[in-house]
């Protein structure tokens, strides 16, 4: 009986073991307000981690014993367009059944709307638990975190029609990519008009590539400004499938997450409510929306990660070639070792980024309701800026190493892996798609590389630095201090090429060419860092990949070191291709 | 129309995931070496129940479990998924009782607790003892009606329930008044998950023999809410409560003895060589009709 949730520790210790999560429970259960108010709502901190506690322990039990098991179907089958509506594989109606009747949806909204009232960092432990069950299924169950973008910026009119539907079960798609507007949302060109006779909004165009684009509660961008070109022309609307007026044209044939039903819409007359003000959808709206969606991601890839782990280490403990189990062999185990460490280093990363939502996200809900403190406005504004800092950099870099890890997972199981027959496949083809949605990792350095420059991320690495450690950890002390010097160079460095230059497109391109491997180097440190703090409280659970991960990023940072060295004005030449 | 519905469950050793020292030298089972879950198919029940109850606003599901102070886990198991709460019945006077004791024990309490009931629903059998025979018993001494091997319940209207049962090679219907006593099937539908909400509402509720020897609910962590919640101290009868005759309970009541207990090793018995030839198909078609192994 597997629990993907108490079967692996680390979940757990993350959850427990930062000094943030009293404040995010204070705040977000607003000292305890709900306690007599409802049977489910806790009594105090204890209690309300003892809660947690027990939900993701449903979650893991789901996820073990249902969702799990049925990802090989679900992966086979896929979902099927037939009359214009989406058709989920069988074994979906199963998954979503169960999460439903568990009460596992809307999980962060208040218990007002029949929400659970659970803070992101936890919503985030369920989200990469359904990962690591199937990735693909987790896209259609953790899309009800649109819902916190219609709660954040919707009327309480629409809250109070939308937000119970959804803690009841009732599924959520973000319908923004349009075929030429994908990473270039400004682009957006769906058609809003208003609808004088009938005093409400209609949507006319097309969307493509909509993950879940059947579901029940629509969060659509459109073009209501008649004439605009840009993105201050977009308004952001609520579509409710029971109107009618959206159908789905075809659904996409991917590379992986087949249980997840991309779809390409069309829109006719659809009948829609405009969410928050006019033009603010991309600016405002959707920014937030993608924040939200980029954590989900980052936890999404987590949760492959860690299968890949899983699979990978079952394999090579079973596998025997030359009389003994593959495991025992160095460069299998070297590999083994590099996934857990790069697991156990972004799983750190993961949820340090979701206590920073947390804190600023709870503080803004406070605001609606009263004028913030001014210490709370400065904690507010701290925690917002270190959430913008750490989203791009948990989603950019937990993408690329389940990429990774599902390669390793692969190669450990060698020609079987190539195979159909093993789950390495799927998770490896699953992973595929994390690097790319919500976002590439190119684009997340673009939002990322600002902190790099503003000294944002070196900031934090100096505070990390300066916290007193056990002796035994001193030595690892110095050689971050030693990475994060050459980050320190490096970025010094990148600016003395912009200002060697009066070209205005080298500057930009020096720029953009280093952006990168700052942007990695940021974060092997901060892992490092991350992981070094868990290591010093569980040396059981992470000392080993402290030692493993230590020396990748120390590697790693030195690779980027090297290369950045190397992009002067002479050099960019010849990373310019016609 | 509401009903008030009994629901027999029973915390059974896990028998599915045996190990080595599953058994004692004496031939019992060890249970301190299998972890206790909700019997299989007492959750196939619970799950028959809990739609009832959605069907019919109103309706109360009661669990009623016997055994010992642990055995309350399944009263919080059923509660996360939709029970309404439950009776621990225990006593030491219960103890080695056999099917008939057993079901003499679980119709005198619901006789005691809920004398108009109108269904009391479990599951076929118990993976420990696999004998299916409370269900039927408890029916016979409330002299109601049974229907075993219930597969699903397609109506429930006019004082009648309309039931499907899982027989040897295909489905029955069947239709009986109520109060009646139905036994469910393994292939039944299977229980919902916990729902987190009733977890968190419920993960406090004890009943009192699972209190450490001499505390109250008083001296409890969130005593208070013990005081304000009745809903978290799971009910508890012993055979004083339910005026049970103790002649007919525990070792006392139960008229089967274990004589010897054997280990059997399955051996291979000797094989037969066939050919493809039509006739030799035809034969063993022929042999495994005659003894009903096919057909």
């Amino acid at each position: 009986m597997a629990n993907y949730y108490s079967d692996i520790k680390e979940i757990k210790f993350e959850l427990e073991n930062s000094p943030l999560m009293q404040r995010i429970v204070e705040l977000k259960e607003r000292d305890f307000a709900d306690k007599d108010q409802y049977d489910d709502a806790p009594q105090d901190f204890a209690d309300a981690m003892d809660s947690y506690d027990q939900v993701l322990e449903v979650v893991g039990d789901i996820v073990g014993n249902i969702v799990a098991p049925n990802a090989e179907a679900v992966d086979a089958e896929g979902p099927h367009c037939e009359g214009g509506r989406v058709r989920y594989a069988e074994k979906t109606y199963e998954n979503l059944d169960a999460m439903r009747k568990a009460g596992l949806m809307g999980v962060t909204m208040p218990r007002r709307y029949n929400g659970l009232n659970m803070p992101v960092t936890v919503y985030t432990a369920a989200n990469e638990i359904v990962s690591a069950g199937d990735a693909g299924f987790e896209n259609i169950w953790s899309l009800q975190d649109c819902i916190e973008t219609l709660y954040c910026f919707g009327n309480e009119e629409q809250r109070q029609k939308y937000i119970p539907r959804v803690c009841a079960g009732e599924t959520m798609s973000m319908d923004l990519t349009e075929p030429d507007a994908g990473s270039d949302l400004q682009s957006v060109m769906l058609k809003a008009t208003y609808d004088e006779e009938n005093d409400c909004w209609r949507l006319n165009g097309s969307k493509r590539f909509i993950t879940n684009g059947d579901s029940d509660i629509h969060l659509v961008l459109a073009r209501s400004e008649a004439g605009t070109r840009d993105g201050r022309g977009l308004s952001m609307f609520i579509y409710d499938k029971r109107d009618g007026g959206v159908d789905v044209r075809r659904i996409e044939n991917k590379l992986g997450i087949h249980g997840s039903p991309t779809c390409e819409l069309v829109y006719k007359n659809a009948k829609c409510e405009l969410c928050g003000d006019r033009k603010l959808g991309l600016i405002k709206y959707v920014m937030s929306l993608m924040n939200g969606a980029r954590l989900g991601i980052a936890a999404q890839s987590v949760g492959l990660s860690q299968a890949a782990y899983n699979e990978a280490i079952a394999y090579a403990r079973d596998r025997k070639q030359f009389g003994k189990a593959i495991i025992e062999f160095p460069a299998v185990a070297e590999m083994i070792s590099n996934i857990k460490a790069r697991l156990d280093a972004g799983r750190a990363l993961l949820y340090q980024t979701a206590r920073y939502v947390d804190i600023y996200k709870a503080l803004e809900d406070i605001a609606r309701d009263r004028k913030l403190e001014p210490e709370e406005r400065q904690e507010l504004k701290k925690y917002s800026r270190l959430a913008d800092a750490f989203t791009p950099l948990a989603k950019g870099m937990n993408s690329e190493y389940a990429n990774q890890n599902g390669y390793d997972c692969i190669q450990i199981h060698g020609g079987s892996g190539f195979m159909l027959e093993y789950a390495c496949q799927r998770i490896y083809r699953d992973a595929r798609i994390t690097s790319i949605y919500e976002g590439t990792t190119q684009l997340q350095t673009v939002a990322a590389i600002r902190y790099v420059t503003t000294g944002l991320y070196s900031q934090v690495i100096e505070e990390m630095l300066n916290q007193e450690v056990p002796t035994e950890c001193e030595a690892y002390v110095a050689r971050l201090r030693v990475m994060s010097e050459k980050f320190n160079a490096c970025i010094a460095l990148v600016k003395e090429a912009q200002e060697a230059t009066e070209d205005a497109q080298a500057k930009n391109d020096i720029h953009d060419l280093c952006a990168r491997h700052l942007y990695e180097m940021a974060g092997d440190i901060i892992m490092s860092l991350l992981l070094l703090q868990n290591a010093i409280k569980a040396p059981e659970l992470f000392g080993k990949s402290l030692q493993v991960y230590v020396n990748l990023a120390e590697a790693e940072v030195e690779k980027h070191n090297s290369l950045i060295v190397r992009m002067t004005k002479e050099s960019i030449d010849s990373y310019r291709q016609a | 129309m509401s009903l008030k519905i009994v629901v027999l469950a029973k915390q059974v050793p896990d028998t599915r995931n045996v190990g080595p020292d599953a058994m004692t030298p004496e031939g019992t089972v060890n249970r301190s070496a299998l972890p206790a879950i909700f019997n299989p198919e007492d959750l196939n029940a619970l799950e028959q129940a809990l739609r009832l109850k959605e069907q019919f606003p109103g309706t109360t599901v009661q669990v009623l479990t016997m055994g010992p102070g642990r055995a309350a886990e399944v009263i919080r198991e059923a509660m996360y998924r939709g029970a309404d709460g439950g009776y621990l019945l225990t006593d030491r006077a219960f103890a080695g009782a056999d099917t008939l004791a057993t079901s003499y024990a679980l119709a005198t309490a619901i006789k005691h607790f809920c004398p108009d009931v109108d269904l009391i629903i479990g599951g076929r059998q118990a993976i420990d003892g696999d004998t299916a025979q409370v269900g039927p018993q408890v029916a016979e001494k409330l002299g109601l009606n049974q229907i075993t091997y219930t597969e699903e319940i397609l109506s429930l209207k006019d004082g009648k329930i309309t039931v499907t049962r899982h027989i040897d090679g295909g489905v029955e219907t069947v239709e009986s008044p109520i109060p009646c006593v139905l036994t469910v099937n393994g292939s039944a539908a299977p229980c919902r998950p916990r729902n987190v909400k009733l977890v968190m509402k419920y993960k406090r509720a004890l009943a009192p023999l699972e209190l450490a020897q001499g505390t109250t609910y008083e001296e409890l962590p969130y005593a208070d809410q013990y005081a304000k919640k009745a809903y978290l101290k799971i009910g508890q009868l012993t055979t004083a409560d339910v005026n049970a005759d103790l002649s007919q309970c525990g070792l006392a009541g139960s008229p089967t003895k274990v004589k010897n207990v054997e280990n059997i090793v399955f051996k291979a018995k000797e094989s037969k060589v066939l050919t493809g030839s039509d006739e030799d198909v035809n034969g063993l078609i022929q042999e495994l009709l005659a003894s009903h192994t096919i057909g």
